[in-house]
């Protein structure tokens, strides 16, 4: 029996302390203003412009002019009126379309039968701009309430059903062969199992779905309307009125804003369950 | 046919399993060459193998997740598995786990006296995702337990946990097959696991049963235990593994 050679360990090289590659913390306060930071300096600098002469207010309204529309539209009760008449629509138009549209993300998702019946035809209409069908609605319901929702039905319905689809489809396969072995089936097994992880998904559109329906709104309220913020955009635009323009897009962003912050609240309080995981799993 | 056959094997009279000429083929490959296999009722059968030789095709013939192609599967009514990962519901709490598919109130007491078996009574109201892979493995166990299963699958449920949970899952499971006594199927590739925890370990090679023996060490076993290394070099042999060469020149089909 022969033993290995011994060899010598290498000699030491320079040593040196190892760069940090890690995420380093950041401070909370500091990562807020500097988030801030940008939309504040627009808002100076739109502030500045319009009050210096730099920007006719004929192009842009000083934020002064705009704020003041905005409490005539608020003294007059329009503001009010119009907001409520929109949400209305928006509301009825936004639950059709998300509600069909997810009972057909979950057929086509959840069934072999279904996703053949449905999802080809879906994926068709899905592809067709749904500005598109303005003309053609206004010959089928009229320019009253029931274009205006039907429009914004069809307009948040294609994400919501491209979504669920994908979220329930891409559902841990081996979980669900599990819990089928312990007897769970049909509707419980899709809305105890597979609708809960889909959530995540299912949100998500839901988030896309009001950001679009509020497009719906504009297209659906330049026609026939008499109240409404999309109805507020045409008047700015007969008027001339170039506070109240800048005003919708101030209105727009600000129920945008909302409308996320209102969605993070129901993520948070819908999906306790990944609150609590743990990075390292 | 199937009368002659068991007319011939008395044995399998009483049978909680009984598999005739099972034949399965993944393409070419003939994976499963006429098995015959009888579990009797309280039996605990360890199934060994190399990988890919089937043995986890065998156990999802009995859970109902593949067909053979000829041959006929019987089992009982209430059967369970425990998979290599424990896939929870993300969604739902530990004992919503455990319960999940039974209906009503009802199912909550056993849920609970199944978590308190598995030393996890205090985790019934936490998340899937704040357990640790032995936590979770425990409440996969449970889940399979609680339903008083007559033939339970254990499908490698020890294989993806680190080495001292793994002992310690091994010592949890036969305690609790010894006290249900369910019949018992586990797929495993570690010797020492069938040995420690099983009546009767197979190999599975080439389509059918190299070696089928009882294993009559009395428990609780030690792996050091004279008769428990007799039976580890017979089924290392049987697996194409002897201590002076490696599996790869004794045997290439180990290598499948």
């Amino acid at each position: 029996m022969t033993m290995a050679p011994v060899r010598a360990a290498p000699a030491v090289t320079a040593l040196e302390t190892p760069e940090f590659l890690g995420t380093r913390s950041r401070n909370r306060l500091l990562s807020l203003v500097l988030r801030g930071s940008v939309p504040a300096l627009i808002l100076v600098a739109w502030w500045y412009s319009t009050t210096h002469g730099l920007v006719s207010t004929e192009v842009l309204a000083s934020p002064g002019q705009v704020v003041r529309a905005f409490w005539e539209l608020v003294n007059t009760g329009q503001l009010w009126d119009y907001g409520l008449a929109s949400f209305r629509r928006a509301g009825l138009g936004v639950g059709i379309g998300v509600s069909t549209a997810l009972v057909l993300g979950l057929v086509s998702g959840l069934t072999r039968l279904g996703e053949e019946l449905v999802d080809a035809t879906v994926q068709i209409i899905r592809v067709v701009p749904f500005l598109a069908l303005v003309p053609l609605f206004i010959s089928w319901f009229g320019v009253d309430e029931a274009f205006k929702v039907a429009l914004i039905a069809v307009s948040s319905a294609s994400p919501m059903y491209a979504y669920t689809y994908l979220g329930v489809r891409s559902v841990d396969r081996k979980v669900i062969e599990a819990v089928r072995g312990f007897g769970l089936r049909g509707f419980r097994l899709a809305l105890g199992v597979i609708v809960p992880s889909a959530l995540p998904n299912i949100l998500m559109a839901l988030r896309i779905c009001l950001g679009i329906s509020l497009v719906g709104l504009i297209a659906a309220e330049q026609v026939g309307a008499t109240e409404g913020i999309g109805y507020l955009v045409t008047l700015a635009q007969q008027y001339y009125r170039n506070d109240y323009m800048v005003l919708c897009i101030v209105i727009y962003a600000l129920i945008g804003i909302g409308v996320d912050l209102v969605i993070r609240l129901v993520e948070r309080t819908a999906m306790p369950w990944r609150r609590h995981g743990t990075a390292s799993g | 046919m199937a009368a002659a056959r068991d007319g011939e094997r008395m044995s399998g009279a009483d049978a909680v399993v009984r598999l005739r000429g099972i034949r399965k083929s993944f393409g070419p490959k003939q994976v499963l060459d006429g098995i015959d296999l009888d579990i009797a009722p309280g039996e605990f059968v360890a199934l060994l193998g190399p990988s890919g030789t089937g043995k986890t095709t065998l156990l999802r013939l009995l859970s109902g997740l593949q067909r053979a192609d000829a041959g006929t599967v019987l089992v009982p009514r209430v059967r369970t598995v425990v998979y290599q990962e424990p896939r929870l519901v993300q969604a739902r709490r530990v004992l919503a786990n455990v319960t999940i598919g039974q209906r009503g109130k009802a199912a909550r007491a056993p849920g609970l006296a199944a978590l308190a078996e598995v030393g996890l009574a205090d985790k019934a109201r936490s998340w899937p995702a704040t357990l640790s892979g032995g936590e979770a493995q425990r409440v996969a166990l449970a889940r399979a337990l609680v339903r008083q299963p007559e033939l339970l699958l254990l499908d490698e449920p020890f294989a993806a946990l680190d080495a001292l949970t793994r002992l310690q899952m091994q010592v949890l499971v036969a305690e609790l097959c010894a006290r249900h006594r369910p019949a018992v199927l586990l797929v495993t590739h570690d010797v020492d696991e069938a040995l420690l925890l099983a009546d009767r370990a197979i190999v599975l090679r080439d389509g059918g049963f190299a070696l089928d023996r009882r294993i009559d060490v009395d428990r609780p076993r030690d792996r050091d235990d004279h008769a428990v290394i007799a039976h580890r070099k017979g089924y290392l042999a049987a697996l194409g593994v002897t201590p002076d060469r490696s599996p790869r020149s004794t045997d290439e089909h180990a290598n499948a």
